[in-house]
């Protein structure tokens, strides 16, 4: 683009055709349903097309397309729909809130879809249960430090590399793309970002080796799938997180499981006088 | 009439919160467990309040509307967080954070709390560095500041443009280790709907699932409300989606004051609107104001050129020509202002007219040339420098060009943003005493639902402080003071005839909305509304188009009670239903908004009355009749609301008119 393209982008109206996923409830058969979208401004996101096609639902007192949505500013990570076969839809880095109608031509039939995996059930049409991230997060995703407890911020230089690193990683947005994308449903990405931001940082030692250990171990039980090394989890990434996580995240877990595996243990019991 | 105690400690102001923690009650480590206490949101505020009194042993259950904690709206705030540290050695300290906040409230905020807010806001940097949080950090590992609006020193700590997101997952994780530890109960999908209150003291609420319709009662010994802002009456905002006013709107039902409605925070700097479809205004941080410059085109001629092709000469940086000392830093409802009146003389750009220019060509040429230095390039070409310079701006700004190019499908680093004032922040909310209880003994109220800290206008990086000031370093302690005054296991069982009756009383509500059955969509009401809002109660407010738009939102209520159309049942997740009740909140809210700025006959901070101005258009407050909280309490079904005050008495700072010139 040149510093002259003043004129805003075209405002051509454009039609599609929406295949949706319809199903009404958990352990419900679903279907797939087609819904005329007619007239659209190519400016307007792929939520605000189905809110124009769930208006015009309501109004007839049929049932709107349950999706889940809120910021609408891709940081959210509520928003979850595979847009034709693809997690977040056609773009690289975005998420599905961040998709625009200029992104399909007139005439297209659009496949919307929610996340198809075994730990991320459905709950209605394209809203999908993905409350077995939160549970990994209990199981290690954090630095204990009671309020109050903590020394003087700039007491603990972070170099800014790591710093820079960490944040890499801590961009995660939770929305579980890594897992739609993964032939195996596996959320080595979204633990591995974890792992890696509280690993880089010198806060983040003291329970190292116990949050790696946990935090797959909760993933596993949870029924989520083994890593094969094709990284459609990065691809599909709305923050693009790197899989390089997912290497130092092995490492870990390997150094962790042997240091369990050899470290003397204390006898005392806690408590004191 | 309800009492209005604000309980302010006596003594100087630097010593009120020191005496305060010593003179109020404690309760015993054996005792706490033996409270339950409910926090409702999830937020900066409700996490942090979670988790730090399941920390102290208190029993926490934490209900939130999301599908999970971490998506709660503070993740998107974009810029920073204020505290008085002092890292930058610029002459920062907690007064002068808590000075730059009073004015910048337009001396509408209690001294007391906005002292206290300062004092904290140090050990909330402190907390977060150690949780993890990924500040930006210069060379030598220390932590990195930027500027903010209305503050002359560098004190705002930032993680890219992600604060809000880095933050809220630090308070998540918390949250999430007192979970997975068992001391928090974690309750997600379920809104609540109404707060049941025994004898007087807030004892409960009742919360509805979701995903199963089922209405749930939560019996507690105290209850936090931290639901955020009620800015979504406008329809068109920054907000999320989902943010709402459902929580604190029934609490204000059942007697709890809402002080100050009116003060809405609009924000400078946010994409302009594009279509009627539009269902979500982006803010483009404030943080951009450190480097990019703001203007129009002198000429009404050029509004529709090229920027390019406008010279120098041609430009009028407006904030820097009419606020020379605080130039394009200018607090929000000022740059806000002042966008609009450019604007309204016909200086607007952009399709529609209502847009100003966020040019970032200096700050580019400026990095460009010192990345060039310090890379020994002395010869370097102008393309060169372009480049470094697009390099600088891209790591300090990145994602917001990102988020920009994605909306408009234009680059900011080619072209300047065109950039629109818009809905973004509710300082009025909840009224609370010093301890952040309502006067409904045993509510409490935290962050952007509460009303206390910012005055008529909230500086930038301020919200992200209050929220974990309020949550991690103020309830903690206050909520001992009136839990120590409850008998331990006195708190009522589920079976209690209040619960029964708030849980009918939400069925009820329910069962009437579903029966309706009329022609138009929820969403149809909330954009009619959200345009009456914006017309006559947003950035500038009269006599007249207030008194108009509460005809109008009572008309309009009437129509949505006889012609909204909401399918599916209440057994099952129905997100229609859900818009439904919220939107039926905001209408009555939007309402009681209309009202209080009708009755706050002066301008001050974001509350603009084009009959109280000075001559140059700044706002002309009124100190001798409008020092003072209006705290308006519901008197039932169709009577008007009852206006309480609650006057500021400022013994440190002199209210003075408020000048960034």
């Amino acid at each position: 683009m040149v510093a002259t393209a003043h004129s805003a982008p075209s405002s051509t109206p454009i039609s599609i055709t929406l295949r949706v996923w319809r199903q009404a409830g958990p352990n419900q058969s679903g279907k797939f349903v087609e819904y005329p979208a007619k007239n659209l401004n190519p400016n307007m996101s792929f939520l605000e097309m189905l809110d124009v096609v769930n208006d015009g639902l309501e109004a007839k007192g049929e049932e709107p397309i349950a999706f889940a949505h809120d910021c609408r500013e891709g940081i959210c990570g509520t928003c979850s729909l595979v847009i034709n076969g693809k997690p977040h839809g056609p773009h690289r880095g975005i998420a599905s809130c961040q998709t625009y109608m200029r992104s399909f031509n007139d005439g297209d039939v659009i496949v919307v879809e929610p996340y198809r995996a075994k730990p991320f059930p459905v709950i209605r049409d394209l809203i999908t249960d993905r409350s077995a991230f939160d549970a990994i997060q209990q199981a290690g995703g954090f630095i204990t430090v009671r309020p109050g407890s903590a020394p003087d911020a700039n007491a603990i230089p972070v170099p800014k590399d790591n710093a820079d690193l960490a944040m890499d990683a801590a961009q995660c947005i939770g929305c579980g793309a890594c897992v739609a994308a993964c032939k195996n449903a596996s959320a080595m990405l979204f633990v591995s970002a974890k792992v890696g931001h509280l690993g880089l940082l010198p806060q983040g030692q003291a329970e190292r080796d116990s949050r790696v250990l946990n935090m797959v171990a909760k993933m596993d039980e949870l029924g989520f799938g083994n890593c094969t090394n094709q990284y459609e989890c990065s691809a599909a990434c709305p923050k693009l997180i790197s899989h390089d996580f997912i290497a130092r995240m092995n490492r870990d877990y390997l150094g962790a499981t042997f240091r369990q595996a050899f470290k003397p243990k204390s006898n005392a019991a806690g408590g004191g006088a | 009439m309800a009492t209005l105690d604000s309980k302010i400690p006596s003594g100087p102001l630097a010593d009120k919160w020191r005496k305060h923690k010593i003179d109020i009650k404690l309760v015993n480590p054996a005792n706490k467990r033996k409270y339950h206490v409910v926090v409702v949101g999830a937020g900066l505020a409700g996490a942090s309040a979670a988790a730090s009194l399941a920390d102290l042993g208190y029993q926490v259950t934490c209900v939130v509307f999301h599908d999970s904690p971490r998506r709660a709206h503070s993740i998107a705030a974009q810029g920073g967080i204020n505290a008085a540290k002092n890292y930058q050695n610029d002459g920062d300290s907690v007064y002068r954070l808590f000075y730059d906040t009073i004015k910048g409230g337009d001396y509408r905020a209690r001294e007391a709390n906005v002292h206290r807010l300062a004092e904290v806001s140090v050990n909330i940097i402190d907390q977060c560095a150690a949780l993890g949080v990924p500040f930006a950090r210069e060379y030598g590992g220390l932590l990195a500041n930027r500027s903010f609006g209305g503050a002359q020193v560098s004190r705002t700590f930032y993680a890219r443009g992600q604060t809000g997101q880095q933050l809220l997952l630090g308070a998540y994780s918390s949250l999430s280790r007192c979970v997975g530890q068992g001391t928090v109960k974690l309750v997600t999908q379920h809104e609540m709907n109404d707060l049941v209150v025994v004898d007087g003291h807030a004892k409960g609420i009742i919360a509805r699932d979701l995903k199963t319709g089922k209405l749930a009662r939560i019996a507690a010994d105290a209850v936090i409300l931290a639901t955020g802002g009620y800015g979504n009456v406008f329809n068109l905002s920054t907000y999320a989606r989902g943010s709402n006013t459902t929580a604190i709107w029934r609490a204000y039902k059942r007697g709890a004051c809402f002080a100050n409605p009116c003060y809405t925070q609009i924000h400078p700097t946010c994409i302009p609107v594009s279509g009627d479809y539009q269902s979500k205004l982006t803010l483009m941080s404030e943080s951009l104001r450190n480097d990019g410059r703001i203007w129009v085109p002198k000429n009404k001629a050029d509004v529709k050129k090229a920027p390019a092709a406008i010279p120098e000469a041609d430009r009028d940086y407006f904030l820097e020509r009419i606020y020379p000392s605080f130039g394009n830093l200018a607090p929000r409802d000022v740059s806000s202002r002042a966008a609009k009146r450019m604007c309204d003389e016909g200086r607007g750009v952009g399709e529609t007219g209502l847009g100003v220019y966020l040019d970032f060509a200096d700050a580019i040429q400026r990095y460009g040339k010192q990345a060039a230095a310090r890379a020994n390039l002395h010869d370097a070409t102008a393309e060169k420098i372009l480049e470094l310079g697009e390099a600088a701006v891209a790591e300090r700004y990145g994602n917001l060009f990102d988020i920009y190019k994605e909306i408009t499908d234009e680059s900011a680093y080619k072209q300047p943003m065109r950039i629109y004032p818009a809905v973004h922040y509710t300082m009025g909310g909840l009224w609370v005493d010093y301890n952040l209880m309502s006067n409904v003994p045993g509510l409490f109220v935290l962050g952007e639902a509460n009303f206390s800290d910012h005055g008529a206008n909230r500086l930038g990086a301020s919200a992200l402080m209050q929220g974990l000031a309020d949550g991690f370093f103020v309830v903690p302690y206050t909520i001992g003071d009136y839990l120590a005054g409850q008998k331990p296991g006195s708190r009522p069982s589920t079976d209690h005839a209040a619960f029964a009756a708030a849980e009918k009383n939400v069925a009820e509500l329910i069962l009437r909305l579903l029966s309706i059955k009329g022609k138009e969509p929820v969403a149809h009401y909330h954009k009619r509304l959200g345009k009456i809002m914006w017309d006559h109660c947003g950035m500038s407010r009269t006599k007249e188009g207030l008194t108009r738009a509460i005809a109008e939102i009572q008309a309009l209520k009437k129509e949505f009670w006889s012609n909204v159309n909401i399918p599916g049942s209440a057994e099952s997740l129905n997100q229609a239903l859900e818009k439904a009740g919220r939107v039926a909140d905001f209408i009555e809210l939007g309402e009681l908004m209309c009202r209080d700025a009708l009755t706050r006959e002066e301008s001050c901070g974001g509350h603009f009355r084009e009959e109280y101005q000075h001559p140059d258009g700044e706002c002309l407050r009124d100190d001798v009749n409008f020092a003072h909280v209006a705290a308006w309490e519901f008197q039932g079904e169709g009577n008007p609301p009852l206006r309480n005050i609650e006057p500021l008495n400022y013994e440190t700072v002199k209210m003075s008119v408020r000048s960034y010139k």
